[in-house]
């Protein structure tokens, strides 16, 4: 049970790294592989903030996702913008061999500015745990899962209700009905891009919050975000969520079985076979 | 990507094997180990572009798990070659092995396509890395005598001897009908198999020379090494140097491998001599631009240049001058 609540736990914050991916991929059809790489950047951003600054994580947050969404923004103008003028098949394969380019420069950049070391941030209440009957649940990692959670929500509702948010979803629906509709679909290319490099760094803050970072945890993120994906099928930000905690559970339920040393294979096989399987994912619409 | 898809001549490719085959009696002439050392290296990369870029330049089907192949031929020549087999059966058997695992990645990968393809190739092996890390954790050095007999100009010839090798192969199904099969699929698929081109044989063909390939260049990796750990050979950069390769060179082509190898492996001792821990960042940005600005690689390049440079000639032909435009 408390391998299963850690679980949980970790589960989140693969449902909230999966699901920026997911929005960038839904909307604008391109497979950003440098995802991880962004929640990476984002974790040290929450870190300086946290150390330089004396912030709170939780306060931090809320600094670096905005400026997560402005380099989300930048990347978009750069380079995403000439790869979404090119038809499907060309997107896809452009923007996987764009986004290893942008992964190996990030990280080579994060290794020059903040060396290889494992980084996380300690906070005063950072070794504090709620006892549950037997069960220990620490409460940096439950307080992360809630914040995953509201981010989640807030998510689902901007793109149900606000009048960008339904634009967002037209596009992805239909980009050349949208545009008919008098839709700016390049500018909700840009929204959702830059919306899912703050998810990114939203993710990356909680990760170096409970758990730790380093410059080359890029390519295990995107993995785990890309599993979740395929898991929860695209198109729902709470089914996305529910698959990082399926994943979540997954590993945690693997790593009790075989030991600690499978737990990644576990994942990925799941993947492999879900994706041969069922190639619009577990609840996703054909 | 939007390769390049031009017939290569016979020529160009005659003169590539020529130069590679040259360069690969240097050890007559060059007894400096490094420059030796960094030969084998070239040979070994233009041999894994090549691979590559039979699957994913010709048949257009993007594989990141290519350092799997890669590291299966390596782990069955090396534990066979500590075995007391000979070098040549035991990278036979290595090449096998890759091509079996590659049909039966292939068979089941083929389902799935465009970026499905990429992402699913990418965690089978990303769970071979770590299933070999966990069982063979530990580093795999040559026994004693097969330390005592190494001669590097052997590892050279070999190195050499793979690369020419490939480089002639992937030319000859280049310009085969399979070839023009694959070139058919990456195109269109649909139309491809409307016009009567068995999609899924030609890929499967198509997986299995590049699988076996790579499998060949892991053996040789498992020749020129003395020590080294069983998981590195299964370490995504081995996927990521080919691709990059591939790209800065021309996918598709057949000398663009050729090209991209010489210039990756000048640029990273350079700028790693130079620039020691920017070097990466400057791949990487040079890889993104490369992808952006030109996707037909240097073989692009150079036929622009070309191309320039026969218009500059007539001198009224072009009233602008100097800004001719490709």
């Amino acid at each position: 049970v408390q391998q299963l609540i850690l679980g949980v736990l970790l589960g989140g914050l693969y449902g909230l790294a999966a699901a920026g991916l997911s929005l960038v991929f839904g909307v604008l059809r391109v497979l950003n592989v440098a995802h991880g790489e962004l929640i990476m950047l984002g974790g040290y951003l929450a870190f300086g903030l946290v150390t330089l600054l004396g912030l709170d994580p939780f306060v931090a947050l809320l600094l670096v996702i905005p400026l997560s969404a402005s380099l989300g923004a930048l990347l978009y103008a750069g380079l995403f913008r000439f790869i979404v003028r090119h038809g499907e098949e060309t997107r896809i394969k452009n923007s996987l061999l764009v986004g290893f380019g942008l992964a190996l420069t990030f990280q080579a950049l994060a290794v020059r500015l903040f060396t290889a070391d494992e980084r996380s941030i300690t906070t005063a209440y950072r070794g504090r745990a709620l006892a549950l009957g037997g069960v220990v649940v620490p409460l940096g990692r439950l307080l992360s899962l809630l914040v995953a959670l509201l981010l989640i929500a807030l998510l689902h509702a901007f793109l149900r209700r606000a009048r960008w948010g339904q634009a967002i979803r037209a596009t992805a629906e239909d980009w050349e009905a949208a545009s008919l509709l008098g839709i700016d679909v390049r500018r909700a290319y840009g929204l959702a891009f830059a919306i899912g490099t703050a998810l990114a760094g939203a993710a990356g803050t909680l990760v170096s919050l409970g758990y730790s970072i380093s410059p080359s945890i890029g390519l295990e993120w995107t993995l785990k975000a890309l599993i979740v994906i395929v898991l929860a099928g695209l198109g729902s930000a709470f089914g996305t969520f529910v698959g990082g905690v399926v994943l979540g559970c997954a590993e945690a339920l693997s790593a009790v079985v075989f030991g600690g040393a499978y737990r990644e294979v576990v994942g990925l096989l799941l993947f492999f076979c879900v994706l041969v399987a069922r190639p619009q994912g577990l609840f996703g619409r054909s | 990507v939007t390769g390049g898809g031009r017939r290569v001549g016979v020529g160009r490719t005659v003169g590539t094997a020529v130069a590679l085959a040259l360069l690969g009696l240097a050890p007559l002439a060059v007894t400096r180990e490094d420059w030796l050392n960094l030969g084998v290296v070239f040979f070994l990369l233009v041999a894994l572009a090549q691979s590559w870029n039979v699957m994913g330049g010709q048949a257009g089907q993007v594989n990141l798990g290519h350092a799997a192949f890669f590291g299966l031929g390596a782990l069955a020549t090396r534990h066979l070659w500590a075995g007391g087999v000979t070098v040549p059966i035991a990278m036979a058997a290595g090449v096998a092995l890759a091509t079996v695992a590659g049909i039966a990645v292939g068979l089941a990968a083929f389902r799935l396509r465009g970026a499905y393809f990429a992402i699913g190739t990418l965690a089978l092996a990303e769970v071979l890395r770590i299933a070999v890390g966990n069982v063979l954790p530990e580093i795999s050095t040559l026994p004693a005598g097969a330390i005592a007999a190494y001669r590097l100009s052997d590892r050279y010839y070999a190195a050499a001897a793979l690369a020419v090798g490939t480089t002639l192969a992937v030319a000859w199904l280049a310009a085969s009908r399979l070839g023009l099969a694959m070139e058919a699929i990456r195109e269109d698929e649909t139309a491809a198999e409307a016009s009567g081109v068995g999609a899924f044989r030609v890929k499967l063909a198509a997986v299995a020379v590049s699988t076996g390939l790579a499998g060949l260049a892991g053996g040789l990796f498992a020749f020129y090494h003395i020590s080294y750990y069983p998981q590195h050979a299964f370490s995504p950069t081995w996927t990521f140097d080919a691709v990059l390769i591939t790209f800065i060179g021309g996918v598709g082509t057949v000398h663009g491998p050729v090209l991209g190898a010489a210039l990756f492996v000048f640029l990273r001792e350079y700028l790693a001599l130079r620039w020691v821990d920017l070097h990466l960042l400057i791949f990487g940005v040079l890889f993104i631009a490369i992808v952006l600005l030109l996707p037909g690689g240097l073989v692009e390049a150079t036929a622009r240049l070309r191309g320039l440079a026969r218009r500059r000639r007539p001198p009224l032909a072009d009233p602008a001058g100097g800004t001719g435009r490709a």
